[in-house]
């Protein structure tokens, strides 16, 4: 049994629209959605923005309930025992909010550190060690207000461990943050792993999820489009191969045109300056760069390369099958 | 014990926020003392004995309901502006519980408004302080104010289910100082009025504050202070409840 299970999971948002006649509108978030995280696992929810992600993570940490399914952390109905399941759980939200700007960052963990039940005793020692952990200690005195935004995301993942949590939930935690910053928090991410922890991470960024998670969860528009480890995600695409091609001043239509080239499975663009990278993907090992080519039309054609397909193939490929 | 050192280190660290926030200081520091200042300069005219205080008392206390309406009625947005509510909300303990110390805190400060009014009035105005009661001033002063914190979150749950309820709530400033009877008798207000009256704590805190310092039945309006702040109490603590199943319902506890 997994300590993570998600089982048919939906949840829908209604709201309205309109100003003078408000109607009712329904936002379908989660569409269903099933999987499990075992025990110790860093399991990645990728997905593009508006896939679900965050609504998903917020059912799990009972801060939203399900319209319909049903959701266990560690072993407990996350509506039914919302309470016990926020005991034994750690959560981690992305961005700048979430913090109490005008209190020290000591302050703020003394005070998390109270609503979560570390006793007295332990309090100050707990908080020597998580500061220690995320690279504070020695500015755990200044107000937040003045930390940059690294440090802010680091102060998060504190307070998310203060209470030596079973289970943390991470939601973009890198988001914003510099290379150099980033980089340090996927260490970080990395040692809770390698302290027996079980994460789950939602990110957009494909090489954080290549190299931090053990299994993933590919979402788009509230559902699971594929799962499998990374490796298992890049063979489903590796059949295929990815050709690159730089162009300059390509038609609005080219992209649909490159679509229906029989054999190709993905097209994106990527804009660069004055010139365009267009990343196609297609099955088998047919040779279709001249077919391709021939779709271009008067555009420039620049560097033509055809590599092995990686993550960010795979994720491209399952979420543009999905839309 | 967990649940008194929550409230404890909770009030300690929210008192330190306010303490930095130099809006929230210039509220509570400043608008009390123009209050007075006009109540002060309208009952001069009257020149009766004990007016001058009794406009001090009433002054102060509106006040305290000001800081109460905004401190713990916006408690809850600000939160969700700063992204903590979710935090609150996500923690372990019961919502009513987690927001209670910030209340605490507010009722602090506008103990200090009160304080502050009834000093400026002394040193600026020459009220003269003598209490008919001092001691029983003493113990309805803190029983007051802790009251109107108990009913401001009352106000703040249900904050969490609306996001914009405190547009409404700034509409009852104004409404609550008339209904109380803060710088008048309330026997002026037509007699339909009256039950209103009696449901708030302003009006038993008022009456309670006044009978100390100038003379009469203290104990009747300080038991029925100290039963509506009870009261309030438990109607916040299950609407707490409530009203966070049905904000995680309706996914209300955060800005988007």
């Amino acid at each position: 049994m997994g300590v993570i299970e998600a089982i048919e999971l939906r949840r829908t948002y209604r709201t309205t629209t309109g100003v003078l006649r408000r109607r009712p509108l329904e936002v379908e978030a989660v569409r269903g959605i099933s999987f499990t995280v075992e025990r110790g696992e860093l399991f990645g929810l990728l997905g593009p923005n508006g896939a679900g992600k965050t609504t998903t993570i917020k059912m799990l940490i009972t801060l939203l309930l399900p319209t319909d399914g049903t959701a266990r952390v560690l072993g407990m109905d996350v509506v039914e025992r919302a309470r016990d399941v926020r005991r034994r759980i750690g959560y981690v939200f992305g961005g700048d909010r979430g913090l109490y700007e005008r209190l020290s960052a000591y302050d703020n963990l003394r005070y998390f550190a109270e609503l979560y039940g570390v006793s007295g005793r332990a309090q100050r020692r707990r908080i020597d060690e998580v500061l220690e952990l995320v690279g504070l200690k020695g500015r755990e005195s200044e107000r937040v207000e003045g930390y940059s935004r690294g440090m802010r995301q680091r102060l998060h993942i504190a307070r998310g461990i203060l209470h030596d949590p079973e289970i943390v939930f991470l939601d973009e935690p890198t988001i914003g943050v510099d290379p150099v910053g980033a980089r340090e928090l996927r260490s970080t991410i990395a040692d809770l792993v390698a302290a027996g922890k079980t994460l789950l991470l939602t990110t957009h960024y494909m090489f954080e999820a290549d190299a931090l998670c053990d299994r993933i969860a590919v979402i788009a528009r509230g559902r699971i489009v594929g799962e499998g480890t990374p490796a298992e995600l890049k063979r489903g695409v590796a059949d295929g191969r990815v050709t690159e091609i730089e162009v300059f001043g390509v038609d609005d239509g080219c992209v649909g045109r490159l679509r229906a080239v029989e054999g190709v499975t993905a097209v994106t663009i990527e804009e660069h300056d004055q010139k365009q990278l267009l990343v196609v993907q297609s099955t088998g090992e047919r040779e279709l760069t001249q077919k391709l080519l021939a779709q271009l039309g008067p555009a420039a054609v620049g560097r033509v390369a055809s590599r092995e397909p990686t993550l960010e193939d795979a994720y491209v490929a399952l979420v543009t099958e999905a839309a | 014990m967990t649940a008194a050192r929550i409230v404890w280190t909770s009030f300690v660290i929210n008192l330190k926020m306010l303490a930095t926030s130099s809006f929230f200081l210039v509220t509570s520091v400043v608008q009390p003392v123009i209050f007075a200042s006009i109540a002060f300069f309208m009952y001069r005219t009257g020149d009766r004995a004990g007016t001058l205080l009794y406009a001090s008392l009433g002054a102060g206390m509106m006040g305290v309901w000001s800081t109460t309406l905004f401190a713990s009625g916006g408690m809850i947005q600000w939160q969700r502006w700063q992204g903590t509510l979710e935090l609150g909300v996500g923690s372990p303990p019961p919502m009513a519980l987690v927001y209670l110390p910030f209340t605490l805190a507010n009722a602090a400060t506008g103990m200090y408004s009160l304080a502050a009014t009834v000093i400026w009035g002394r040193l600026v105005f020459g009220v003269p302080l003598r209490f008919a009661h001092p001691w029983l001033f003493v113990l309805s002063l803190p029983a007051t104010v802790l009251s109107l914190g108990m009913m401001g979150l009352v106000l703040a749950s249900t904050f969490v289910l609306y996001r914009y309820a405190n547009a409404l709530a700034n509409l009852l400033e104004y409404p609550v100082w008339i209904a109380c009877g803060l710088v008048f008798s309330t026997s002026l207000l037509p007699s339909w009025t009256h039950p209103i009256s009696w449901i708030l704590p302003p009006y038993w805190g008022i009456l309670a504050l006044r009978h100390a310092a100038l003379g009469g039945d203290v104990w009747r309006p300080l038991g029925m202070v100290l039963a509506l702040g009870v009261a309030s109490f438990a109607i916040a603590f299950a609407t707490f409840g409530w009203f966070e199943h049905l904000a995680r319902a309706r996914a209300t506890l955060s800005l988007t």
